[in-house]
């Protein structure tokens, strides 16, 4: 197993999108050290032939007849917003300055 | 009849009283409000107080009674509902800072059913973060207290629910289980929780944890009561896609039924044992006993691969959470924060609301989360975990065809005191052993009180049953809290301790 140095964890959280202070990223290595050293023995559990489960109830899939049915009102979806302007979300630049 | 009185009525004798017209919709609710008043302050187990709103609602239930007209046979009850489950008009904060102040657009199915069914809603409970936790510690609001020691935990991650409950705040309230969130706070304040079957209850609105193992269920004080609420919730929602088409199994007549004379009771062994605080065994075991003093036949079985249900779930429920905490980005609702520095990309502000609005134990999940998930992991961890529900799946399948019910302690030791754990996750994550099987199962599964510890605090005592076959939580929880009834001349919780009253 790789051990969790704070490069690793700073590496996933921003695969994840969360910053982290360097204290935050310090405890965090030692803590998913003992978590993961704990939780990987999944794997000696189980053979190549045993089949996954990804949901508790086997289930189809459902759809519903294709006719329109009222939705939220934009103003409703818009309500809490941190920012929004003529009916849309207002949100940051997506794309970099380059 | 005075405040103290009716809040100490079960919902179904509330009901009673209410159908009587011996008392009203609004004396009932004032009296639960004033309660909440007097003792939440000390409890806190409400993130959200709707005095105006549930008023309203008890006004209009008894102006419809007046006129004579047939309402719902909880019409004017009033329940509490945890706070991950969205009310429109009422703020919903998952207790999350990232969701501070949100107002959600819409109703979650169950508390549209709560609504038609005449339910005053009280307020929302308090919860660890997005349900993950097992002690309401990691709520971004302060934690909750156990009514039977303030000192203590009330379980996790619904401890406002269940110590609502406990405290006499609230008849009924609603919970969410994805690891034990309804029954582990259920068993350390001495109430009852049931998570119904997967799909049971409809998760249209529920604020997502983990898709394939979340469920919510009622929390109440007595057997009874849980299946007067599970029948009002329950049923088939076509919004939720995983909801079951099936009817719900009669759990109320369940409830009544009085008689487990030849049912098979399993005990599973891994599921006692060492690990288990002495008190809580001795709990356990008496009220096996009870059961077969009932009529019961209590057999003997085993489920191996238990053993390794922690991990899987530690590894399951951190990668869905991850994906489904990916909305919490600061782009449509909840915070926005701006990095301090640098350009103010969308990916710059995600990162920092994010790092900003979430708490530890999130950070942490999500983190796991998606190392799990990523390049190079994914077969050894999320792979296998989910392998391991196979066999988890197949232990049950195995278990069932040997016992009609399964039995077990909720949790493995009775209420331990705030910030005994919270250094240590791996600590606090095992405090779900006994609860996980039925969430990577589907299974449904019921916690009542079995009685007290040495220590005095109470004693959770699980039961499981097939999918689909709720009813028979509902048998056998109502068998054995009457005959604890007899035994203690009353119910556990009667001998928790006073709160002082004193105005929040």
């Amino acid at each position: 197993m790789p051990t969790f140095s704070t490069d690793e964890v700073a590496r996933v959280a921003a695969l994840a999108r969360i910053d982290l202070e360097p204290a935050e990223l310090e405890r965090l290595a030692g803590e998913l050290e003992v978590i993961v050293h704990a939780v990987e023995r999944v794997s000696e559990a189980v053979g190549d032939d045993t089949p996954a489960t990804s949901h508790p109830i086997p289930l189809a899939n459902v759809f519903r007849e294709d006719v329109v049915e009222p939705s939220l009102p934009a103003q409703d979806a818009l309500a809490a917003a941190p920012a929004s302007e003529d009916g849309r979300f207002l949100v940051p630049q997506i794309l970099g300055e380059d | 009849m005075s405040d103290a009185t009716l809040t100490r009525q079960t919902a179904g004798d509330l009901a009673a009283l209410l159908q009587a017209g011996e008392v009203s919709s609004v004396d009932v609710t004032q009296a639960h409000l004033d309660r909440i008043r007097d003792v939440d302050g000390a409890v806190h187990a409400f993130l959200h107080v709707s005095d105006a709103e549930a008023l309203a609602t008890a006004r209009a239930v008894d102006a419809r009674r007046a006129t004579g007209e047939r309402l719902h046979g909880l019409a004017g009850v009033p329940i509490a509902v945890k706070d991950i489950v969205v009310t429109k008009g009422q703020p919903t904060t998952a207790g999350s800072r990232i969701l501070e102040g949100w107002v959600p657009p819409y109703d979650a199915t169950l508390v549209e059913r709560l609504r038609a069914a005449g339910l005053p809603i009280l307020g929302k409970t308090n919860l660890d973060e997005f349900a993950m936790g097992s002690s309401t510690e990691h709520s971004g609001y302060g934690p909750t207290r156990n009514p039977w020691d303030l000192d203590r935990i009330p379980g996790g991650s619904g401890g406002g629910s269940a110590a609502a409950v406990a405290a006499y705040e609230a008849p009924l309230a609603i919970g969410t289980d994805t690891g034990g969130s309804i029954r582990q706070p259920a068993a350390v304040t001495g109430t009852v929780g049931v998570k119904p079957t997967y799909g049971g209850v409809s998760r249209y609105g529920l604020i997502a944890l983990a898709s394939s193992l979340d469920q919510a269920g009622p929390v109440s004080r007595t057997v009874l009561d849980s299946a007067l609420l599970h029948e009002v919730i329950g049923g088939h929602d076509p919004r939720d896609s995983t909801s079951l088409p099936e009817p719900l199994p009669d759990v109320v007549r369940a409830a009544h039924h009085g008689d487990v004379a030849g049912l098979r009771v399993g005990v599973v062994r891994e599921l006692t044992g060492d690990g288990y605080q002495s008190g809580v065994r001795a709990s356990f075991e008496a009220a096996v006993a009870l059961l077969a003093e009932a009529g019961a036949e209590i057999v003997d079985v085993s489920c191996p691969s238990f053993d390794y249900a922690l991990a899987a779930y530690y590894l399951i429920l951190p990668a869905e959470a991850s994906s489904n905490l990916a909305k919490f980005d600061g782009m449509r609702f909840g915070l926005r924060v701006e990095p301090a520095e640098g350009p103010i990309t969308a990916e710059r502000v995600m990162a920092a609301t994010r790092g900003a609005g979430f708490g530890d134990e999130a950070k942490r999940r999500i983190i796991l989360g998606t190392y799990a998930l990523s390049a190079g992991y994914y077969d050894a961890y999320y792979g296998s975990a989910q392998k391991v529900r196979t066999l988890i799946q197949r232990d049950f399948a195995a278990a069932f065809a040997k016992a009609d019910v399964l039995v077990s302690p909720t949790a493995p030791t009775t209420a331990f005191r705030l910030g005994e754990k919270l250094a240590d996750p791996l600590a606090m994550y095992l405090n779900d052993v006994a609860t996980i099987p039925a969430n990577l199962a589907g299974i449904p599964g019921m916690s009542l009180p079995s009685g007290l510890s040495d220590d005095g605090l109470p004693v959770g005592f699980q039961i499981l049953a097939p999918a689909r076959a709720d009813d028979r939580l509902y048998r056998v929880g109502g068998v054995l809290e009457a005959a604890l009834i007899e035994r203690w001349g009353g119910p556990v919780l009667s001998a928790a301790p006073e709160l002082e009253v004193t105005t929040r």
